[in-house]
C-alpha cells in the first residue's frame, strides 16, 4: 500500500496536475486527533497540495477501551453496559442485538408483542443516529439552522428512552427475554405526539437542505465510492446503500419479526455524501412508516418471556418468596448455567452490520465475544475516497460516513 | 440615573456617582461570564455535551456562545468522555498550549475517574496528567448536570484571587504534573 | 430471504475442492463451520470467492480466539464469510501454534481485511504474512504485550492505586 502511495506521488510530482504548490513542494497536513471539524478525536496525516488531498495516512485507537477483555470478565447481564458504549448514538439497537444473541444461545422464544416492542424502539434509535449524522452534514457544509431544528426533535426521542428505562444515552434498555417493564401510558402518549410533530419538522429540514444548490454543490461528488469498492471494503450500513447495494440485515436475516412489516431499502448510485445524507434521510421516513405499522398491528401479551432463569423477578416476590430470591441472587452473580456453544447473531445497527461473535464454554462470562464494528470496517476506505479531493470535502466525507468513535475503537 | 448594581452577590459601595468594589470582582465577573469553552469531547459524553449546546439546554445562555476550538483562545477546558492512555499526552498538550488562567471540567465518570473502564488501555481518570477543577459524575451526566459543573466553574472564577496563578503554590501544583506554569 | 443454499451442499463442494485439507462439518446454529488446514485458509477462500455458483465475496468478520488448554493450536483464526447472492454464511476456523502464529494474509482478497488482521495482531500477535503494513491498530506501539491473550489480565498490570485485597482478587 505505502509502495503504491510513493509510486503515485511521484507520478504526481512529475506531471505537475496543479501548479498550486510553493515551490514544488507538497505540504503535510495533521487533521486530527483534536480537530475542530473531525467532530470526535480522529487522526489524519494528509499530504496535500495546496487544497488537493493526495494521501491520508489514518491513526486510531484513541479510544480503545478493550471492550472485547472487558467482556470475558463479565457476567452475560453485564454486557448491556458495554453495548451501550459501542455505538452511543443508537444504543438500544446494540443492547436488542445482545440480548437477541443471548436468546439465541439459550433457545428462548419471546412474545411477538416484545418482538414489536423493541422494533419501535429500535427504529427510534435509528431515527436518532440519523439525526445525528444528517444535521452534523448539515453544519459542516455550513447550515447550523438543520443542527437547531433537530436536536430538538432529538430531545423528544430520549424523553421517550426515559420513559421506557430513565436514561437518555446508555440506555441499557433490553433485558434477556424482555423488557424491564411494560410501555406506560405516557410513552403512548409520548409517541404520538412525536409522530405527529416530527415529520413537520423533519420535512423542514429536508426542504433546507435537500434541494438546496449550495448543498448540493458542495455534497455531490465528495467522497465518492463504487459499489464494487464498497463491498471489498466490507460496508455496510447506509454507507454501503448509498454505493447502490441493497444489503439490510433486517430484510436478509430478519430478527424481531422484521418480516412482517414493509419498507423499502434505500439506495443511491455514486456512494458520495449526498447520497448518504439521502439514504439516511429516506431511512428515517421508512422508520416512521415501520414505528407506525408497529404502532397498529401491536399485539397483546406479555412483556417479557417466562424465563425465571434469565429474567429478574419482580422486586415484591423478592422480599417474599424463597424461589424468587434464589432467582434474583443467581442472575445478579451471574451463576446461571449457560449453553455451550458458539454463535454468530447480527442486526442492522445505525451504521450497518452490527455483530456479536460469542463463544460460550458454559463459564459466567464469555470464554470470547467478538463485536463486528461496523465502523471500525469501513473507516479503512477513507483514504482511499477523499484522494484527489479538496480538504473541505474531506470533512464533509468524514461526517458523512457517520464514524462513531466509541465503535471504531472499541 | 438610577443605581448601578454590577451583580447582586458582588458587593459594591455605592456613592452618587461612583461605585467602589476590588478589581478580583470585577474581573472575576467579567471572566465568569465570557468563558470560552474548548470542548475535548471524546465518546458517549460527548454527545451529551452536544445535547447540552444545542437548542433546548442552550449552553450559550451563560456567555459561551463562542466554542473555542483552538486551545490558545480558550479559557475553560471540558474534558467529556473516555481518555485513553494514548490519548493522554495529547490532551496534556492541548491544556498546555491553553494561556492563563484556566480551568478544567471533568464531565463523567470516565474522564473523572476511568468509569467503567477498568482496563489496560483506558487512563484512570483525567487528574493524573492535568489538574482539575470541577468533576461532574455520571455516565454521562445529564445535560442539567453539566451545567451545574459549568454554574461550579462560574462560582470559582468569579472568587478567585488576580494573585492566584502566580503564586508559588499554584506553580507547585502545576509542578506536580510536570507542566511549566506560563509565570506572568 | 431464505438461504439459496444448503450447508450440506457447500460442505460436499468444499471437501471435494480441497479434501483433507478441510476439516468435519459443524453446524452450529445453524451456521456452517469448518475447521481448514492453516496453510491453505486464504486459497480456500479465494477459492469460495471465484466460484461461480457460491459467490461468497463478502467478508463480515475476522477476528481471533486463544485457547491456551489446546496445545499446538492454542490461537485459532475465524473467519465470518457471507454471499450476499445466495445469503449464505460459513465460518472458517484456522489453527495456529502459539510459538509461531503465521498464516497467510487475505488483503488481496479484500482490501477490507487490512485493519482487521491488524486488530488480530495487535491483539493476538498472529502474523499474517504478506501483509502490507502489519502493526498494532488500537493499541500504541510501544505496548509489548499481545493483550488478548487468555493470560494477561484485563486491569493494568502497573497501576497502584487500588489494592487488589479489597477488590478480592489475590
Ligand atoms: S462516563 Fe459513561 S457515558 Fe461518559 S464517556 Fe464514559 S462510558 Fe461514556
Amino acid at each position: 500500500m505505502s509502495n503504491e502511495n510513493e509510486d503515485y506521488l511521484e507520478e504526481y510530482k512529475q506531471d505537475r496536475l496543479s501548479h498550486e504548490t510553493i515551490d514544488g513542494d507538497l505540504a503535510t497536513l495533521n487533521l486530527g486527533p483534536t480537530h475542530p471539524a473531525t467532530h470526535g478525536i480522529f487522526e489524519n496525516i494528509l499530504t496535500v497540495d495546496g487544497e488537493k488531498i493526495l494521501d491520508a495516512v489514518q491513526t486510531v485507537g484513541y479510544i480503545h477501551r478493550a471492550f472485547e477483555k472487558i467482556a470475558e470478565r463479565r457476567p452475560y447481564n453485564q454486557i448491556t453496559t458495554l453495548t451501550d458504549r459501542l455505538n452511543y448514538c443508537s444504543s438500544p439497537i446494540n443492547n436488542i442485538g445482545w440480548a437477541l444473541t443471548m436468546e439465541k444461545l439459550i433457545g428462548c422464544e419471546v412474545p411477538k408483542r416484545v418482538d414489536y416492542m423493541r422494533v419501535i424502539i429500535m427504529e427510534l434509535a435509528r431515527i436518532n443516529d440519523h439525526l445525528i449524522c444528517n444535521s452534523v452534514i448539515g453544519v459542516d457544509t455550513g447550515a447550523l439552522t438543520g443542527f437547531t431544528y433537530l436536536f430538538q426533535q432529538r430531545e423528544a426521542i430520549y424523553e421517550l428512552f426515559e420513559e421506557v428505562c430513565g436514561a437518555r444515552l446508555t440506555t441499557n434498555m433490553c433485558r434477556i427475554g424482555g423488557f424491564e417493564r411494560d410501555f406506560s401510558k405516557t410513552f403512548w402518549t409520548k409517541l404520538d405526539a412525536f409522530l405527529l410533530n416530527f415529520p413537520k419538522v423533519f420535512t423542514e429540514f429536508d426542504n433546507l437542505l435537500s434541494r438546496n444548490r449550495i448543498f448540493m454543490d458542495r455534497t455531490i461528488g465528495a467522497g465518492p465510492i463504487s459499489a464494487e469498492r464498497a463491498l471489498e471494503y466490507s460496508f455496510s450500513g447506509p454507507n454501503l446503500r448509498a454505493a447502490g447495494v441493497d444489503y439490510d440485515v433486517r430484510v436478509m436475516n430478519p430478527y424481531c419479526s422484521y418480516e412482517d412489516f414493509d419498507f423499502i431499502i434505500p439506495v443511491g448510485s455514486q456512494g458520495d455524501t449526498y447520497d448518504r445524507f439521502q439514504v439516511r434521510q429516506e431511512e428515517i421516513r421508512q422508520s416512521l412508516s415501520i414505528i407506525k405499522q408497529a404502532i397498529a398491528k401491536m399485539p397483546e401479551g406479555p412483556y417479557h418471556a417466562g424465563l425465571p432463569e434469565f429474567y429478574l423477578p419482580p422486586k415484591q416476590d423478592v422480599y417474599e418468596k424463597m424461589e424468587a430470591l434464589i432467582y434474583h441472587f443467581k442472575i445478579v452473580m451471574g451463576e446461571t448455567p449457560v449453553p455451550v456453544g458458539e454463535i454468530y447473531q447480527s442486526v442492522e445497527g445505525g451504521n450497518g452490520e452490527l455483530g456479536f461473535y460469542l463463544i460460550s464454554d458454559g463459564g459466567r462470562s464469555p470464554y470470547r465475544l467478538q463485536f463486528r464494528r461496523p465502523c471500525f470496517i469501513y473507516y479503512q476506505a477513507y483514504p482511499e475516497m477523499i484522494k484527489g479531493q479538496t480538504i473541505s470535502d474531506a470533512v464533509l466525507t468524514l461526517s458523512s460516513m457517520n464514524v462513531i468513535a466509541g465503535e471504531l475503537d472499541a | 440615573m438610577g443605581k448601578v448594581t454590577l451583580d447582586a452577590k458582588l458587593e459594591t459601595i455605592n456613592g452618587q456617582g461612583f461605585q467602589l468594589t476590588s478589581i478580583d470582582k470585577a474581573i472575576g465577573l467579567a471572566r465568569a461570564n465570557s468563558l470560552w469553552p474548548l470542548p475535548f469531547a471524546t465518546s458517549c459524553c460527548g454527545i451529551e455535551f452536544m445535547a447540552t449546546m444545542g437548542s433546548n439546554y442552550d449552553l450559550a445562555r451563560f456567555g459561551m456562545e463562542r466554542m473555542s476550538f483552538s486551545p490558545r483562545q480558550a479559557d475553560l477546558l471540558i474534558v467529556a468522555g473516555t481518555i485513553s492512555k494514548k490519548l493522554g499526552p495529547v490532551l496534556k498538550k492541548v491544556y498546555e498550549q491553553m494561556a492563563e488562567p484556566k480551568w478544567v471540567l471533568s464531565v463523567g465518570a470516565c474522564a473523572s475517574s476511568g468509569g467503567i473502564f477498568d482496563t489496560y488501555s483506558v487512563l484512570q481518570g483525567i487528574d493524573r496528567v492535568i489538574p482539575v477543577d470541577v468533576y461532574v459524575p455520571g455516565c454521562p451526566p445529564r445535560p442539567e448536570q453539566i451545567i451545574d459543573g459549568i454554574m461550579k466553574i462560574h462560582e470559582m472564577v468569579k472568587n478567585e484571587s488576580l494573585r492566584r496563578r502566580n503564586s508559588s503554590e499554584y506553580k507547585d501544583m502545576l509542578g506536580t504534573f510536570n507542566i511549566e506554569s506560563d509565570g506572568e | 430471504m431464505a438461504s439459496k443454499l444448503t450447508n450440506e451442499e457447500v460442505y460436499t463442494l468444499l471437501k471435494n475442492a480441497f479434501g483433507d485439507k478441510v476439516g468435519e462439518m459443524l453446524t452450529p446454529f445453524d451456521l456452517l463451520t469448518v475447521e481448514v488446514a492453516a496453510e491453505s485458509a486464504n486459497a480456500i477462500i479465494e477459492w469460495l470467492k471465484k466460484d461461480e455458483k457460491l459467490q461468497v465475496s463478502y467478508l463480515t468478520v475476522l477476528g481471533g480466539v486463544h485457547y491456551p488448554e489446546d496445545k499446538g493450536r492454542e490461537i485459532a483464526v475465524v473467519y465470518h464469510l457471507h454471499s450476499l447472492v445466495n445469503n449464505f454464511r460459513i465460518r472458517l476456523k484456522a489453527f495456529l501454534p502459539i510459538e509461531n502464529p503465521t498464516i497467510a494474509t487475505i488483503t488481496y482478497l479484500y482490501v477490507g481485511a487490512n485493519w482487521m488482521e491488524r486488530e488480530t495482531f495487535d491483539f493476538y500477535g498472529v502474523i499474517f504474512a504478506g501483509h502490507p503494513n502489519l502493526k498494532r491498530v488500537l493499541n500504541d506501539d510501544s505496548m509489548d504485550y499481545f493483550p488478548m491473550r487468555k493470560e494477561y489480565q484485563l486491569e493494568d498490570a502497573t497501576r497502584e492505586d487500588k489494592d487488589d485485597r479489597f477488590f478480592g482478587r489475590e
